[in-house]
């Protein structure tokens, strides 16, 4: 990556306290944690929706049933890339029947993504309602798909790349958005 | 990739992606829901030239259960008996817009023909074609021995497998030898000299003509289907002498370490190559290499009409 | 008039212009010293005409794939001026009938001679002889017989045969092939059929049988001829039994010369053949058993095959590769340009051994005054990229198609007659 293109929009502070607030509203929202779920998205997903769930823990002082969602094998675009190797996808034990599910998401672009999930979980069970939490909401929508928790709005031109690192994962706290990078 | 002809044909890392594939695929398709969208609106035809019942529906359900249009075209070749050529039956697939064949055939090198011969545009897996080459199976052995020996993941590095049995007709063992040399078993082939293809020795593996010396150091043993008939070829004399040469039955079993599995590639020929309270012993694992069959073909499928990554 | 073939090198040797009239050639003069009806050979190679042992023509019976007449054309324009035309037609040519028919079709024809091949056996089944004495004194004074396609697997048979055709100097060619070791067989039995699952041929299954048959010459003293030699073991069974002098000779295919079972590792038909090609270590020996004599000849088993029969599964296609039109190319890449042989050797293996095994008085003569004018003029500088599209054979059945060979009839003559002029049909 060309780094002088790239600049930081969010630090780990920062995002420490998106998620604390993030938090707050899933709470705030279902009133409580008692019926809640998170499915987080891979990769990112899933570990942003394990500290949500700390977080929440914190709040309420009650743990949250985590899971993971993968969406590979719902995608619309399978005819246009490469086949790739599936992730992991973990559903609590107490399953998702007549519960609140909250998806979790690194970035929110297209809504492609969390159109597939949307399927993905037709297929496993029938919650009482379906939340979309995400860290980043980079605008350019192509399908009716909003988002009822943002860590950060965060406008952009669509040829930028926004990119979410996570301890967990990448080792490191940020997101960043690359200006000149071609998608 | 776009076709699966050989083991050969995969390197180490497109295999173990085809086994973690297979591994969440049968995590998803245990749900009641066990129907998935990913092939929907895609053709996948399965070609058998030959009776096998029980490889049709793997590739059926597994087809099916990504939601792919399934057609099942059972032919004739065109060598046993007048039918229509398997030029003139790809020609009509491609016309059908099939974006894959799953061959059976009897004669060896049948689906590399039709992959390679230009007639038709579509992904081609072998199914199992005569004395060649027979990749799922090898990939669900791999898979069930993963599972049981490895904890399902990564590798077979350090596995030692036994197969047993009439290798020179096996394009099971040929598959085998292959892929569990690819992930790093040890492969040990046992069988009457007349049962062992001329060059064997060149081969990636060990060759014993005494099963019972092998036993004890096996982590995996696969009886290999031995026909009856194969005694009127002068391959042995008897099937009984066979059966006490090479057979496993509940003495023999013994022998294998505690935690070796024992597989089979059925149909099982009972009292041949393996006693019947081998096969129904709790280390047998064949009725869950059927089901392992229809994950490892799901995987296949999905990876192949999504195109894998090339081999460099 | 008389046509002088302008600036000839008669076995690559000196320029000379070689006057033929009559059918025979009538002087041999210094270049451009001659008059008459001039056929430019600057810098062409003059041989004696090429005979093959073993050429299949298919008819009667399988039109589709070749004819007197197209085989013929295929012939004349691969150097040839004698071809036999193998017995194994339908109906098979086993009785004087057949193969007067087919020697009249060459007549009428009359691009090159063509010799049927009589069956040593009634339908080639391996049980009764044929009529082989009605054969031999038929019209086409058919010499040489054979099964081929076929082993004529049973001893006793095989040595009433040898004996049985001592009465008018002919040979009995054998296809060798033990039956029972090549059921099914596919391809050369080795680590590769193993891998391939193909079911092998082994080269014993050539070697016992020839092995068999030289002692069998020799016990009756009779001449035997060996079709398609193909394993390094067979030249060294050949090889000893002419060191004790028994009366054999042998034959190789091209594709045998130049070819490795390794091909089949595409499943291609293509190179489906019978014998199946080997290895290379059998491609050293046979090229050194051609080179010493230990091989007398280079026979192409011509063997042509509608598309069909090749545009399938290998196992159930059929054997054979077509051979008239690239025999001398290959023989130059293989023995000519390392030096195995030379123009004289080459002149020797590829018409005047074949026509001596053959029994054939008209062919195979030296470059002389007075010799019957049967020529083959070659370009050995020229270079060919192989098209099976442009073959004057019915069939397509090349395995050479999309190489770049070396060499090219460019003139030949047949009788005194002009067949081929400037690489095309006169």
């Amino acid at each position: 990556m060309d780094s002088s293109r790239t600049r930081i929009v969010l630090d780990d502070s920062d995002i420490v306290r998106a998620i604390r607030r993030v938090a707050h509203e899933i709470v705030e929202s279902a009133k409580g944690a008692d019926d809640l779920v998170l499915l987080g998205i891979p990769t990112r997903g899933v570990a942003l929706a394990e500290r949500i769930a700390v977080a929440i823990a914190e709040i309420e002082g009650k743990s949250v049933p985590t899971g993971a969602l993968d969406i590979t094998l719902y995608r619309d675009d399978l005819r246009l890339r490469p086949a790739r190797a599936l992730e992991p996808t973990s559903i609590p034990p107490e399953g998702i029947d007549d519960r609140i599910v909250v998806l979790v998401d690194d970035v929110l672009f297209s809504g492609r993504t969390v159109r597939a999930a949307l399927d993905a979980l037709n297929d496993i069970g029938r919650p009482r309602a379906v939340r979309l939490a995400v860290l980043v909401d980079r605008g350019h929508r192509e399908l009716p798909i909003r988002p009822d928790f943002v860590g950060k709005n965060l406008p952009t031109a669509v040829g930028e790349q926004v990119r979410v690192n996570l301890r967990e994962v990448d080792g490191t706290d940020s997101v960043t958005i690359n200006e000149g990078a071609s998608q | 990739m776009k076709h699966l002809l050989s083991a050969a044909d995969l390197d180490r890392e497109q295999a173990i992606t085809i086994l973690d594939t297979a591994g969440e695929l049968a995590a998803l398709t245990d749900r009641s829901v066990k129907k998935l969208p990913t092939l929907r609106g895609r053709t996948v035809v399965n070609l058998f030239f030959e009776d096998s019942t029980r490889t049709r529906i793997s590739f059926e359900v597994a087809a099916k259960r990504l939601s792919a249009d399934v057609i099942n075209f059972a032919a004739k070749g065109s060598s046993v008996s007048k039918g229509e050529s398997l030029k003139d039956t790809a020609l009509t697939l491609e016309a059908m817009g099939a974006d894959a064949v799953v061959i059976r055939h009897n004669l060896s090198g049948a689906p590399h023909r039709l992959a390679t011969a230009g007639w038709i545009g579509g992904s081609v897996v072998n199914a199992g074609d005569g004395t060649h080459e027979h990749p799922t199976q090898a990939l669900l052995d791999a898979f069930t021995m993963r599972k049981h020996l490895r904890g399902g993941s990564g590798d077979l590095e350090g596995v030692r497998v036994g197969i047993v049995g009439d290798v020179l007709h096996s394009r099971v063992a040929r598959s085998n030898v292959l892929l569990l040399r690819t992930l790093g078993a040890h492969v040990t082939l046992v069988a009457p000299p007349t049962l062992l293809p001329l060059g064997v020795e060149t081969w990636p593996c060990d060759v014993s003509y005494d099963i019972d010396s092998v036993l004890p150091r096996l982590d995996a043993i696969m009886m290999l289907r031995v026909q009856g008939e194969r005694m009127h070829d002068a391959y042995f004399p008897s099937a009984l002498e066979y059966s006490r040469l090479y057979g496993l039955d509940s003495s023999r079993m013994s022998k294998l370490p505690d935690h070796a599995v024992i597989l089979h590639p059925g149909p099982m020929n009972r009292g041949m190559e393996i006693s019947a309270d081998v096969a129904d012993s709790p280390r047998s694992l064949m009725v869950e290499q059927v089901a392992n069959g229809v994950s490892v073909r799901m995987a296949v499928l999905y990876l192949l009409l999504g195109g894998m990554k090339e081999n460099d | 008039m008389p046509i002088v073939l302008r600036g000839a090198r008669p076995y690559g040797e000196d320029a000379v212009d070689l006057v033929i009239a009559d059918g025979v050639i009538v002087e041999i003069a210094p270049v451009g010293s001659a008059t008459g009806d001039v056929l430019d050979c600057t810098d062409l190679v003059a041989l004696p005409g090429f005979v093959d042992l073993h050429t299949h023509l298919r008819e009667p019976g399988r039109e589709d794939a070749e004819t007197v007449e197209s085989g013929s054309r295929a012939a004349a324009l691969g150097g040839y001026t004698c071809v036999h035309a193998m017995a194994n037609t339908s109906p098979v040519a086993d009785t004087a009938g057949v193969v007067e028919q087919v020697w009249r079709l060459g007549e009428r024809t009359g691009l090159v001679d063509v010799r049927p091949v009589g069956a040593v056996t009634v339908g080639l089944a391996g049980e009764r002889m044929a009529e082989i004495g009605a054969m031999a004194h038929s019209e086409a004074q058919v010499r040489v017989f054979s099964d081929d396609g076929k082993c004529v697997h049973d001893a006793a048979l095989m040595r009433r045969a040898l004996e049985y055709v001592k009465a008018f100097d002919g040979v009995v060619a054998q296809h060798a092939q033990e039956p029972r070791l090549t059921e099914n067989a596919q391809m050369n039995e080795g680590v590769l059929s193993g891998q391939l699952g193909l079911t092998g041929w082994p080269a014993v299954a050539e070697e016992a049988i020839i092995a068999r048959d030289v002692l069998l010459a020799q016990h009756v003293d009779s001449r035997l001829h060996v079709c398609h030699v193909s394993t390094a073991g067979s030249v060294e069974v050949i090889r000893w039994a002419k060191g004790r002098g028994v009366k054999v000779t042998a034959e190789v295919c091209p594709h045998h010369l130049i070819l490795t079972e390794d091909l089949v590792a595409s499943y291609d038909p293509i190179y489906k053949v019978n014998p199946p090609l080997r290895t290379s270590v059998d491609i050293d020996a046979l090229r050194a058993a051609l080179a010493d004599g230990t091989i007398d000849a280079i026979a192409t088993d011509h063997a042509p095959h509608p598309h069909e029969d090749k545009d399938c599964e290998w196992g159930a296609a059929a054997f054979g590769m077509l051979g008239l039109e690239t025999a001398f190319s290959i023989a130059l890449k293989t023995m000519i340009e390392p030096g195995l042989l030379d123009w004289r050797g080459l002149a020797d293996r590829m018409s005047v051994a074949p026509a001596r095994i053959g029994g054939v008085r008209e062919q195979g003569h030296s470059l002389e005054v007075g010799s019957i004018a049967n020529i083959a003029l070659v370009d050995p500088q020229a270079r060919r990229v192989i098209s099976s599209e442009n073959l004057a054979s019915k069939s397509r059945n090349t395995p050479y198609a999309s190489m770049e060979l070396p060499g090219a009839v460019v003139h030949v003559l047949y009788g005194g007659n002009v067949t081929v002029r400037d690489g095309a049909l006169a």
